[in-house]
């Protein structure tokens, strides 16, 4: 069962599944988020939004409307560690 | 040869640029998009070549409007800035990402170099590249390492740039590579997955990462800077600092260079024989000059500074924790550092909107960011709340005049605040901000990039911005030393027959004279034209002529009333000046400086666009007149009202 990326606590490893059409799904797959690819929930700005997550050696922040539109996956055995 | 320069952000990419062209960097425009167009030249064995160093971007395809001259230019050959040779910057501790773009640009089959950029960083991760791995997967390109920040391996690059064939290639890394239409996000949907999955491919035989970090040392740092409480004190003592720095500490510097203009041209006054051309030299240009030169030390402190943020990678930080706030009202939270540099001076502020990518957000920046009050417009503030508001205590512990002042302030404040979320609804645009920003790893500054940003904002404000001031300040003199016919002359002769029947000292005559003369200029004519229309606001054509030659900078307002009621300027508290303001009548007997006009007066220059510089730069920045002008007169509108419903409430 897949979730919104915006929905996902900090610290949790989790698998991009599918991004929802839009203008910025090119782009947010030109940054790497492409299905099947692990990415970690890093931290949250202040007020919750934007949020902080590490795509495979890089730290993007995105907006929670930005990451609404990506569905992820959570990984086989991983766990919140933060 | 043309050479282009490309790379994602944050990727070293300047640190190359100047590694090659060194200070030998200008700056002109693509043709036909309004976007800053970095380039250098540089000879190699008598080989000129011209290195364009083009926006920092993921892909080719473009996410904003200063990013489509990638684009733009590359699918293009026709382009006239058509590259012969691709230089590709890469980060070599991410190369996955980096990658995508120089396989993009591998695939248009131009000569490509691969520079692997920050080695050192990589290495520091635990992550080695085998380049004769590499080199197999991409066998025409050039592949060369540096440290750009230290400088290492700029040989290499420039053997490679002498040896590289300027024949185009024929190979393709992603074979079914073409360049897909802006709209086509399907097709470059479908690119995107296919080019990660064979850049993966390539990276699984050519890298090796020694140890399994999953978490970066940045984010430790990160742990207290992006803090709810930690992290908003941190920027706020930060701000703090560049604050002092800019507006206490770049007082000195200010003053000197003021000091210096002003002695020389009244040097030039007296050393030049006497005639127009004189005039214009001693009172025209060189003050214009002057007013030029005198914001140099808040900008180049204010770049230094944001360079320094930019260079260390904690501006992206500040960009993460004001965004939430910022955003509602139609602005970014690269907008925070602009706008708190408006404080003190409108100038640098918006010169350092350059850093949010989007357009609709930008422009809200730099419309609403003069209305921060400036330290321009103390000068101003200052004498009229001394001359109307009494020096009193409220509520047992507040002085009176500082509230006020405090007032305007926030006034300012909350007028740019308000304006921005109005602009947010007024500005159209197809672009739908986002943010998908890159947090950079913490690095110690390069002071070689620091220093060549700022000496870059410094002399582009000085030539650009400069042309505009030095043409306004010369018009304006002209205004005020011409007059029609021999009406200034006549007016000059009688004020100094006046003034010996008075028999004043020679040197309050003079003032006397340089009192009449002003009132007969077209400056004075158009003062007194001015008057009908500023009745409502309290003022008379007296306040009129300071208000057009405050329009060369606000503090002119000041040494301008001086003139005009023949008194001397004494510098400090302006004694001898709020006197005289405080006996001028109207005719029927009543006070021109009352609570109501003075008032009326503070609000007119909280909210007026009153600086031709600022005017200057905005163009210089939007690359057309239609904002400043449109900025020109919103601002003059809320100003002419504020300034009416004051003067109304109050009398």
């Amino acid at each position: 069962m897949s979730k919104a990326l915006s929905i996902i606590k900090p610290g949790q490893l989790v698998t991009v599944a599918s991004i929802q059409d839009s203008a910025l799904k090119p782009k947010l797959m030109e940054m790497g988020l492409i299905a099947g690819k692990e990415i970690r929930v890093l931290f949250r700005a202040p007020f919750g939004d934007p949020i902080a997550i590490d795509v495979h050696g890089y730290v993007l922040s995105l907006r929670l409307d930005e990451a609404g539109l990506i569905q992820v996956n959570e990984s086989i055995g991983s766990e919140v560690f933060a | 040869m043309k050479i282009a320069l490309l790379g994602n952000p944050n990727t070293g990419k300047s640190s190359v640029f100047n590694m090659l062209t060194g200070l030998r960097q200008q700056v002109g425009n693509f043709p036909g998009v309004t976007v800053d167009k970095k380039f250098g030249v540089f000879t190699l064995n008598n080989e000129e070549h011209t290195l364009v160093d083009f926006p920092g971007t993921y892909s080719i395809y473009p996410r904003s409007k200063d990013e489509q001259v990638v684009y733009d230019v590359l699918k293009n050959e026709e382009h006239p800035d058509f590259p012969d040779l691709a230089i590709v910057v890469a980060d070599e501790s991410n190369l996955e990402r980096n990658l995508f773009l120089f396989t993009q640009v591998y695939d248009l089959q131009v000569p490509v170099i691969l520079v692997l950029n920050m080695a050192d960083l990589a290495k520091k991760n635990g992550k080695s590249i085998d380049l004769t791995a590499l080199a197999t997967a991409f066998p025409v390109a050039k592949i060369v390492e540096t440290t750009a920040r230290v400088g290492l391996g700029k040989d290499r690059l420039i053997q490679e740039i002498q040896s590289i064939s300027k024949e185009k290639h024929t190979d393709r890394f992603y074979t079914s590579a073409k360049i897909c239409s802006l709209d086509d996000s399907k097709g470059q949907e479908i690119e995107a997955t296919e080019r990660y999955t064979l850049i993966n491919d390539v990276l699984k035989r050519v890298q090796t990462t020694s140890t399994a970090k999953t978490e970066a040392s940045s984010n430790k740092l990160d742990r207290i800077l992006v803090h709810p409480i930690f992290g908003y004190l941190i920027f706020g003592a930060i701000l703090m600092i560049i604050f002092q720095f800019i507006f206490a500490f770049a007082a000195y510097p200010m003053d000197f260079i003021d000091g210096i203009f002003a002695d020389f041209s009244a040097w030039l006054s007296q050393e030049l024989p006497t005639g127009l051309f004189s005039d214009l030299i001693s009172q025209g240009i060189v003050p214009g000059i002057g007013g030029v030169l005198v914001f140099i030390p808040q900008i180049a402190l204010l770049f230094f500074f944001i360079a320094l943020l930019e260079e260390s990678g904690y501006l992206a930080r500040v960009v993460f924790i004001m965004d939430r706030i910022m955003r509602p009202l139609g602005l970014n939270g690269k907008s925070v550092v602009p706008l708190l540099s408006s404080v003190a001076c409108a100038i640098p502020g918006v010169m350092a909107t350059r850093t949010i990518s989007d357009w609709k957000e930008r422009m809200i920046t730099i419309l609403v960011a003069p209305l921060m009050s400036c330290s321009a417009r103390i000068p101003v503030y200052t004498l009229l709340i001394a001359l109307v508001i009494p020096k009193q205590t409220v509520f047992g512990f507040l002085n009176l005049q500082g509230l006020v002042l405090f007032g305007l302030y926030s006034l300012g404040l909350v007028a740019a605040l308000l304006i921005a979320a109005l602009l947010k609804l007024l500005i159209k645009t197809r672009e739908k901000g986002f943010l998908l920003l890159e947090l950079p790893s913490y690095k110690s500054p390069r002071w070689g990039n620091v220093g060549i940003t700022v000496w870059e904002k410094v002399r582009v404000f000085v030539w650009d911005a400069g042309k505009v001031i030095l043409a306004i300040s010369i018009i304006l003199w002209a205004l005020a030393t011409f007059g029609p016919g021999d009406r200034m002359e006549k007016a000059a002769l009688k004020a100094e027959n006046h003034a010996k029947e008075l028999k004043l000292s020679n040197e309050d005559s003079e003032r006397f004279v340089a009192s009449a003369k002003l009132e007969n200029s077209y400056i004075g004519i158009m003062g007194k034209g001015l008057e009908p229309v500023i009745k409502p606001l309290g003022y008379d054509w007296k306040i009129g002529i300071s208000l057009i030659t405050s329009f060369a900078a606000r503090e002119v307002f000041v040494g301008s009333l001086a003139t005009i009621y023949a008194v001397q300027e004494d510098g400090g508290e302006n004694k001898r000046l709020i006197d005289r303001m405080r006996s001028e009548k109207r005719f029927d007997g009543t006070p021109v400086y009352t609570l109501a006009s003075g008032a009326s007066l503070m609000v007119f220059y909280v909210f007026a666009m009153q600086c031709m510089a600022t005017l200057a730069v905005v163009k210089r920045e939007t690359k057309s007149w239609k904002w400043p002008l449109i900025q020109m007169a919103f601002m003059g509108t809320l100003a002419y009202l504020g300034a009416f419903i004051t003067y109304i409430i109050l009398s």
